[in-house]
């Protein structure tokens, strides 16, 4: 029988399988950043234990730095200082590279672990951080894991894993004008349940994947975890390739013929097995937005407000109700035209390049709605400098968007800033969960072009009648 | 690390489907690069009346009478989801939480609860509700008890249900092992596998940035 991608690179990494539905698999590369790898690392050093390959340990500080210009070690976050400093401490000691506040290449985890050439094809990643499996889309084992694992993977250079079953999401089908890889990860969430990939590694497939740039399968993979997945692959190819080729952390030349000769392989086999499979026709999707607190509740921007007393389910109804009511919405009320507060484009969903240069060819020449207060982000110093290289800092600027260092910035409320209590926010980020952005915020997830729509007009906009 | 054999405590039916980690521990309640203190940060959103204060909202179930002493949770599918932050578990464990039961868990969740002395209890939704009516019904007579020896949880002598957990997190819950030990007893094994792997895919370990 034939093997899908997830279970070939499974395979490959497999030391021993311990018989109980788990194997003790071998980690390629272990990524931290100052959260939740400082604490990592101070425990592992306070055990007495050893990172045992530091070159393939690597850092950032994406999490708790501010992204003010100019900014310093210090935060806005009480005690955020203490987060970098310690990180950087034991980092050096540990001998791991450390991308810092200066270093050009800082960034968010997720877009310069690519962005470096350090996550490629055919590699474990793991990372304490729920989004690594935005990471996957390369064709690697990308996964998100706790501090505790963290410990484990640096000490050992391995994890205990239990064996995932195996999903395929097929896309078929040609995404409209306006529809983007966001609206495709919120619509499958939002009919299947933020619990539809539970227990599951999940391959991506299908047409509109394969003709899917990387940047926007890094955003598909993302949410991966949002769909409760442990992990989602996307099979390389030859846009993948391209992607790796040339980058700093990447294969040398030397390596390259018999590296790609492996990464062809990863492809499932025709023939290979999945537990289960979902299909989505792409042609159906629509500028999709949440309008509650969970990303399962999201639905197409020419919708209304669902009203729970047609879900038939109690916990979901339950659920409906308890969100309906944390971000003042009623039933009936159309997604379109909800007056917002402030629009943030950033995190490791949608900040990079391409992310960027969709939501500047909304706004060029426009400007931001009087009263609402729009954020840019860029996922990394790079995403940062071509960004502005390309003069899309100027576009932002002059439309009334704050143009920032890079980080993860208000993707998350961690004490420091945020854009105020029950301020209505339309987001690029991953998360509406209660309280996420900030002290009783009512996140809208959305696609950077849906935001910078929505930003322009003060409201939810079907941003499809903008390009 | 803390060993689970067999508990018999409080419930405290906490019931909603996809309680994220967010709402477990929000993240400005993680102050310092510590294991500790994070107790008081549990629930924080629910827990306390205003953000960032400690005056206590007096709806929320922990903060009633039978419940404040709870070791259990009973709770509804994809609790943990969200964020990895460990900090959730640390929170959990400090507070008092030694059990959670749940219809499914968000996957880093569960792994982390392993790893800190909470032992996750898969059982179907239908078999959470049986065991949320039996305890509200008298929450501080009503007590759960889980034994993981026998992978059971019963309440007093009507209902009995079993669970399954992996070998190798129930060894780990029952005997409060190191992981790292365990997996350092097959340390051998790994620096074969990686001599050999290196042989194999050159490409696949870190060399120095091309300038």
């Amino acid at each position: 029988m034939g093997r899908s991608c997830i279970e070939k690179l499974w395979d490959a990494h497999e030391i021993t399988d311990l018989g109980d539905g788990s194997s003790l698999l071998y980690i390629d590369r272990v990524f931290l950043h100052e959260r939740t790898g400082s604490i990592a690392l101070k425990s592992l050093e306070a055990s007495g234990r050893r990172v045992r390959n530091p070159a393939q340990v690597f850092c950032t500080m994406d999490h708790i730095v501010d992204t003010f210009p100019g900014r310093t070690d210090q935060t806005l976050m009480p005690s955020g200082t203490d987060f970098i400093t310690a990180t950087r401490e034991a980092a050096r000691a540990a001998g791991i590279t450390v991308f810092d506040l200066g270093d050009p290449r800082q960034g968010i985890v997720h877009v310069i672990a690519p962005e470096q050439g350090i996550a490629y094809p055919g590699l474990t990643l793991v990372c304490p951080d729920s989004h690594t499996c935005t990471q996957g889309a390369l064709g690697a084992l990308a996964w998100g894991i706790g501090s505790t694992e963290a410990e484990h993977a640096m000490a050992t250079q391995t994890l205990v894993v239990r064996r995932p079953k195996t999903m395929r999401v097929v896309f078929d089908g040609t995404l409209s004008h306006g529809v983007t890889a966001k609206d495709m990860i919120l619509h499958l969430i939002a009919t299947h349940g933020a619990d539809g990939g539970v227990g599951y590694a999940i391959e991506f497939a299908g047409p509109a994947v394969r003709n899917m740039p990387m940047e926007a399968r890094f955003t598909l993979c993302n949410m991966a975890v949002e769909f409760g997945a442990w992990t989602g692959v996307i099979a390389p190819d030859e846009i993948t390739y391209e992607y790796v080729r040339g980058r700093p952390y990447a294969p040398s030349a030397e390596h390259w013929e018999s590296a790609e000769t492996c990464w062809r392989s990863l492809v499932s086999d025709d023939d290979a097995r999945f537990d289960a499979e979902l299909r989505v026709n792409v042609a159906d999707i629509v500028p999709t937005v949440s309008w509650g607190t969970s990303p399962q509740h999201a639905v197409g921007i020419d919708e209304t407000v669902p009203d729970p007393a047609t879900e038939k389910d109690v916990n979901r109804r339950q659920l409906m109700e308890k969100a309906l009511e944390y971000m003042d919405l009623k039933p009936g009320v159309p997604l379109e035209g909800i007056p917002i507060g402030a629009a943030f484009i950033g995190s490791c969903t949608n900040s990079r390049l391409s992310d960027l240069r969709n939501a500047a060819a909304i706004v060029k020449g426009k400007r931001v709605a009087e009263g609402v207060r729009a954020i840019i982000v860029p996922g990394s110093g790079q995403v940062k400098a071509a960004a502005e290289a390309e003069g899309l800092d100027k576009t932002f600027v002059d439309a009334g968007f704050e143009w920032r260092e890079s980080g993860c910035s208000m993707c998350f409320f961690a004490g420091g800033e945020n854009f105020g209590l029950e301020t209505r926010v339309v987001s690029s980020t991953n998360r509406n969960f209660e309280n996420r952005q900030g002290p009783r915020t009512r996140t809208h997830i959305a696609s950077p072009t849906t935001v910078a729509a929505s930003a322009l007009r003060g409201a939810l906009t079907d941003v499809r009648k903008l390009v | 690390m803390e060993k689970f054999t067999q508990l018999t405590a409080i419930a405290a039916p906490i019931r909603r489907i996809n309680i994220d980690t967010d709402i477990i521990i929000p993240s400005r309640e993680m102050k310092r690069v510590s294991k500790q203190g994070l107790g008081e940060g549990l629930f924080a959103g629910w827990r306390y009346t205003k953000p960032g204060g400690r005056e206590e909202n007096a709806d929320f179930i922990l903060n009633q009478p039978p419940y404040r002493e709870a070791k259990i949770i009973l709770t509804s599918a994809n609790f943990g989801c969200g964020s990895s932050r460990e900090h959730a578990v640390w929170a959990l464990h400090e507070w008092g939480i030694r059990c959670i039961i749940a219809p499914s868990f968000g996957s880093i969740f569960q792994g982390n609860c392993v790893r800190n002395g909470i032992l996750p209890v898969v059982l179907d939704d239908e078999k959470v509700v049986e065991l949320v009516n039996w305890v509200e019904q008298d929450a501080a007579a009503n007590q759960l008890t889980v034994d993981l020896v026998a992978g059971k949880v019963s309440a007093a002598d009507h209902i009995e249900y079993s669970f399954s957990l992996s070998e190798a997190d129930r060894e780990m819950l029952l005997n409060g092992l190191d992981a790292i030990a365990v997996t350092l007893k097959r340390a051998d094994e790994i620096a074969a596998f990686e001599s050999r792997d290196q042989k194999q895919r050159p490409w696949a370990y870190p060399q120095r940035p091309a300038p």
